[in-house]
């Protein structure tokens, strides 16, 4: 189903990927008085397989970046190689075509499923979106996709309204692979769920993506989601990663001021601990994506900032291990100690 | 951290197949007892009206422009059941042969403002951008033309042919349909399912008529059921001001005019075609607004 990846090359590589939102004002002339950078020069690469977790507060870019690299917005600058394809330079035809290798599962299953579709259509129009399926298989490939998502094939005539949050986004899961896609983001596919939900869709996500070796963008505000699920976590700070690596390491040893900061936010289920535990909270909002600070992005909030950090922009860095970077100017001096 | 793995199964769902889209709705409709008495006046007036020539030759026993001037204006008796017309006509025949013209020009000036303005609207809102601006700044233009002058103008081209004037005037009137469907669908292409439509690599065509569309049928049903009421008062405007049907012909609004002339004498040719029109259009705003509550899938079970 896959194709071997040609030696060296990463599955999926992000190179240096800007998604700027132009600001107009003026009734009859518009005009750009400023762009909205959510996207700002992101650069990564993932393993065929491989579970990363995208982090951060809402509006740091992380939905856009999911929807850039999936073309669903289209980037102002910078590369998405997927496979060998540069994403980037498709349009149309040859786009829509190349969907099929990447989808994507919405963070609100209320929303993603069109009320008047029926589970049987919905998934039935995915699954020969891209392929030929003889109309007398339709029935019984729906219902193993039905199966595969732990729901029972004889659903296929019901609407989405008659299925509860967390059965909606099993539908939502199993139309995303019905195109038998090798890389899925998924934007939040929990946070609209309830908690008891949660679990059953991570683990059914993690449970598809080990056994097809789908590739996984789990995007999510939530680090102990994401800690569970990833191989890799990156840190998104106002439109730019500030810290990857290993997913234990990113969440035992952050290095990254920020991210040492929404660690220390997750509470810990056990009320002696709990007590015990040290929060940073930076003071202030995020400033805005219109006009972000210069220098570190981060500087007017961090406890660590100098003179400096308001002049020079950071670069992602390893420190001690080469697989976990950080872009901070003074992870050497923060971190050893 | 995380509890068992997930059961196989969800929560058992009823083993009950659901019913289609379109029973679904029917039983909504049937339990809407208004909209039901609606559709009942709509479709037996239409019924009655369409069989008028039949009606007239075997049960009333009059044509619609038999005169009888030694007759007169009668009021309703035994022969003449909703009475005569000053000429001595038979006023049911011609409520009849009237609603036939009425209830005609009401439907097919409101499909072609339907079809028009659907597609329109639809491709305004789709495109959006520059093809947006463009095409919505032309209705504003059409939007600022005196309407009734623009219809008068009309009838001096299209005089002679009823349907084809109000085919034209269908024409005009599908100016609101399409400023609607814009909106709606601007909206519905910000939803989720618009973008995993798109993420699943649809075709826009296909995106627009099969996810789009479909989640307008609400509002554009209930717009067509009034626009068939406007587009018939429109024509009793017109008749009233002897712009529309040309005698020997009659229409609702033509004999309402007629009425109208002379009902502290004869009140019963104003009567008449006065409750045919109104019951019609009460029938329709009633039918248009059930229909509206039956084809809205998310009422029904949640």
């Amino acid at each position: 189903m896959t194709a071997p990846e040609p030696c060296g090359q990463p599955f999926l590589r992000v190179e240096n990927l800007k998604t700027h939102f132009p600001v107009e004002r003026g009734f009859l002339f518009q005009h750009r008085v400023g762009s909205i950078r959510a996207v700002d020069g992101v650069s990564f690469s993932l393993r065929q397989g491989e579970i990363l977790g995208l982090v951060g507060e809402s509006g740091c870019g992380k939905s856009t970046l999911g929807r850039t690299i999936l073309q669903l917005i289209r980037p102002t600058e910078g590369v998405v190689v997927l496979n060998g394809r540069n994403l980037t330079q498709m349009h149309g035809q040859e786009l829509r075509e190349a969907r099929a290798a990447f989808q994507m599962i919405f963070q609100d299953p209320y929303a993603s499923l069109n009320p008047r579709m029926t589970v049987f259509d919905a998934l039935s129009e995915a699954l020969q979106a891209h392929r030929v399926v003889p109309r007398s298989e339709l029935s019984a490939r729906v219902g193993d996709l039905l199966l595969k998502v732990g729901l029972p094939p004889r659903a296929q005539r019901k609407y989405p309204h008659e299925f509860s949050g967390g059965q909606r986004q099993r539908l939502a899961i199993a139309r995303a692979l019905a195109v038998e896609p090798q890389l899925i983001i998924a934007d939040e596919p929990v946070s609209a769920l309830d908690v008891s939900i949660q679990a059953q869709i991570i683990n059914l996500l993690a449970r598809i993506s080990r056994e097809m070796g789908l590739t996984l963008i789990f995007i999510s505000h939530d680090l102990s989601v994401v800690n569970y699920i990833s191989d890799r976590i990156a840190v998104m700070y106002l439109g730019k990663i500030v810290e990857i690596g290993p997913a234990t390491r990113v969440f035992e040893r952050p290095l990254h001021p920020y991210s040492k900061a929404l660690i220390s936010a997750i509470p810990i289920p056990d009320p002696v601990r709990e007590a015990r535990r040290e929060r940073v909270v930076p003071p202030g909002d995020p400033p805005s994506p219109l006009n972000p600070p210069s220098g570190c992005s981060f500087h007017p909030r961090c406890a660590h900032a100098q003179e400096r950090c308001a002049r020079e922009v950071p670069v992602l860095e390893p420190f001690t291990d080469p697989s976990h970077l950080a872009a901070c100017l003074r992870t050497r001096e923060i971190n050893s100690h | 951290m995380m509890p068992a793995p997930a059961p196989q199964l969800d929560e058992p769902m009823d083993a009950q197949p659901s019913a289609s889209f379109w029973q679904d709705a029917w039983h909504r409709l049937w339990q809407n007892k208004l909209a039901l008495f609606g559709l009942f006046v709509v479709a037996s007036l239409s019924l009655v009206c369409f069989l008028a020539p039949l009606l007239c030759a075997h049960v009333i026993g009059f044509s619609y422009q038999e005169q009888n001037l030694a007759l007169g204006p009668v009021s309703p008796n035994r022969t003449h059941w909703l009475g005569t017309d000053p000429l001595g006509r038979d006023v049911l025949a011609r409520l009849l042969y009237g609603g036939r013209i009425s209830l005609m020009v009401g439907l097919c000036a409101t499909a072609v403002s339907l079809v028009i303005g659907v597609i329109y609207g639809a491709v305004s809102g789709f495109a959006g951008g520059k093809t947006d601006m463009v095409l919505m700044r032309m209705v504003d233009i059409l939007y600022a033309l005196p309407f009734t002058i623009f219809v008068i103008l009309l009838t001096v081209f299209f005089g002679q042919n009823i349907i084809l004037l109000f085919v034209a005037i269908g024409a005009v009137e599908w100016l609101t349909m399409a400023r609607i469907v814009r909106g709606q669908v601007m909206a519905i292409k910000q939803r989720e399912f618009i973008e995993a439509a798109r993420a699943l690599g649809l075709r826009r065509r296909r995106i627009l008529f099969r996810h789009i569309l479909p989640n307008l049928l609400g509002p554009i049903i209930v717009f067509a059921t009034l626009t068939v009421p406007e587009v018939m008062l429109l024509e009793a405007f017109l008749s009233f001001l002897g712009l529309g049907v040309q005698a020997p012909h009659s229409s609702w609004g033509v004999l309402i005019k007629e009425g109208a002339e002379v009902m502290e004498e004869y009140p019963w040719l104003l009567t008449y075609p006065a409750v045919a029109m109104a019951l019609t259009l009460f029938s329709l705003n009633f039918l248009g607004d059930g229909l509206r509550d039956a084809l809205d899938v998310h009422g029904s079970k949640d």
